[in-house]
């Protein structure tokens, strides 16, 4: 057995990354608790997840690495380049949050991050993750199901959608001026959507609680629609009467619809998404309706023109 | 300047330099930093390298003139030759990966999507500067027809513009700054003809009403 003399260890072999590419902030953190017992969570660093189940909502695909999950990112409050936000989402600080849940409900309530984690028991589920510029990867996620937050805010007989809103904070968030989208970012489902079991509340990945650059500390994960359904850092959750007004669509209505469900047979108005490329993979594939969940999802849209309504 | 312009060894330097771009991405691939997605970062790559060199070549006709520096132009080939380089290399890699060969997706691709419509404008409007950049089909063409025919970079390179453009999301500031260098090199041409024009015939004069 080697045993490493203490020389051979350097501080930042045994200090969280977020520290120390923090230091400074973690410094200000510190002597700001100065005389209280506990220290703050390590700064944009990822802590392992106990407890999780699996869960059956999985597909036997193989797994994008984590190094591409967590390097390959559309995070435009940390700029608009797509290995940019693994740079520069080290600003946000995932913890402490709170997430404010409200609107047409009877319960209205707001959660810090413990309580939110204890909300549902936590599962992980392997989802497929198609982004609307046709590529695609396997997550391994870790969350809960989003009905399971809803049921306990008891959301009234007026609610028929859900909207959700990201953190927009400049300090956090310095490049959000040039994303060229309006901040803070906006996204909703439609009420039943909201309560399908495959809509996921994601904490983690990997078996860590989620990156900054992933949409620490709590995400949405919608598998069968395009990415940025998919909101990141929600700060908000609001049941409403009213179809939402979602980011993409305020951007751009031509290109992106509110529903923006994986559909190989409707296409971007300037690209094709009839194919994707998983990322590991050289050549693109197929890309599938629903993105493979039409079995338990396409009910949702009977009778609807996908057309229409992309 | 005269001397270190007319050394062979400058444009071996040159040329040289025109091929870092190309070998490092070559030494990042063996070093696995081509990003998640290596296909896509490439063709950025080599799409940006392209309407670079393009602006690179537009931009010796102003250099020259504004430091009176004629041999200059003994460059311009070569560099006009590597932007098509670069444009072949992000052509073949659509072709390649996105599309698989499948010429009959490529021709729906280009039929549908503008902005895949004005990539290959761009490419096909450069084919035929590449293949009279010798010296022989300067002779055979005659210099004025030749110089005509390569008045199409301004278009090669307005169509890289417009790509790019057309490609992103919400983020233009990267296409809108080369549009602007193009705006730039092309205003200090408009600059000369109107000059040179204003010489071979006198302005009328202006009357007042």
């Amino acid at each position: 057995m080697l045993i490493r003399k203490p020389a051979d260890l350097r501080y930042s072999d045994v200090t969280p990354r977020g520290v120390y590419y923090n230091r400074r902030r973690f410094l200000a953190a510190g002597s700001a608790v100065l005389g209280a017992w506990a220290l703050p969570s390590p700064l944009g660093a990822t802590m392992k997840i106990n407890n999780v189940v699996k869960s059956a909502y999985t597909v036997d695909e193989k797994l994008t690495p984590k190094a591409d999950i967590t390097s390959y990112n559309n995070y435009y409050e940390f700029g608009t380049g797509k290995d940019e936000p693994v740079r520069y989402a080290n600003t946000l600080r995932p913890s402490p949050w709170q997430v404010q849940v409200g609107g047409l409900v009877d319960k209205p309530k707001t959660f810090d991050l413990d309580a939110f984690m204890k909300i549902a028991p936590l599962e992980e589920r392997i989802y497929r993750h198609r982004c609307v510029e046709a590529w695609s990867i396997v997550v391994p996620w870790i969350g809960f199901p989003l009905a399971a937050l809803l049921k306990q805010v008891e959301p009234n007989s007026k609610a028929k959608f859900v909207a959700f809103q990201t953190l927009y904070d400049p300090k956090q968030m310095p490049l959000g001026n040039r994303a060229g989208i309006e901040l803070p970012y906006v996204e909703g489902l439609r009420l039943d959507e909201a309560m399908h079991p495959l809509t996921l509340m994601a904490v983690g990945l990997y078996g860590e609680t989620l990156p900054n650059q992933n949409g620490a500390p709590i995400r949405l994960v919608v598998p069968w629609k395009y990415g940025f359904k998919s909101i990141k850092s929600i700060v908000k959750i609001t049941l409403t009467d009213k179809m939402p007004p979602t980011t993409w669509n305020l951007t751009n209505a031509r290109e992106y619809g509110f529903y923006s469900n994986v559909n190989p047979a409707v296409d971007h108005p300037r690209w094709s998404q009839a194919t994707e490329r998983r990322l590991g993979e050289l050549f693109k594939r197929k890309t599938l309706p629903f993105n493979g969940y039409a079995d338990q999802v396409a009910s949702l849209y009977t009778g609807m023109d996908l057309r229409k309504n992309y | 300047m005269k001397a270190l312009l007319f050394s062979p060894w400058t444009k071996r330097a040159l040329f040289a330099l025109c091929l870092v771009p190309a070998c490092l991405l070559i030494a990042r691939g063996f070093a696995g930093e081509l990003s998640a997605n290596p296909v896509e970062f490439i063709e950025h790559a080599t799409g940006d390298w392209a309407l670079r060199f393009l602006l690179i070549t537009l931009a010796v006709t102003p250099l020259r003139k504004i430091f009176e520096q004629p041999l200059l132009t003994r460059f311009r080939r070569m560099l006009g030759l590597f932007a098509f380089f670069y444009t072949c290399v992000h052509l073949l890699m659509y072709l390649t990966f996105d599309q698989s060969f499948d010429m009959k997706a490529v021709v729906a691709d280009v039929w549908k999507r503008p902005y895949i419509t004005v990539g290959m404008a761009g490419f096909l409007l450069m084919t035929p500067l590449a293949v009279t950049s010798t010296a022989a089909m300067v002779r055979r063409l005659g210099p004025r027809r030749w110089q005509l025919l390569h008045r199409l970079i301004y278009f090669c390179t307005l169509a890289g513009v417009i790509h790019y453009y057309w490609l992103v999301k919400s983020d233009v500031r990267e296409p809108l700054m080369y549009g602007g260098i193009l705006a730039l090199l092309m205003l200090y041409r408009v600059r000369l003809w109107v000059a040179k024009s204003g010489k071979s015939k006198p302005k009328p004069a202006v009357v007042s009403a």
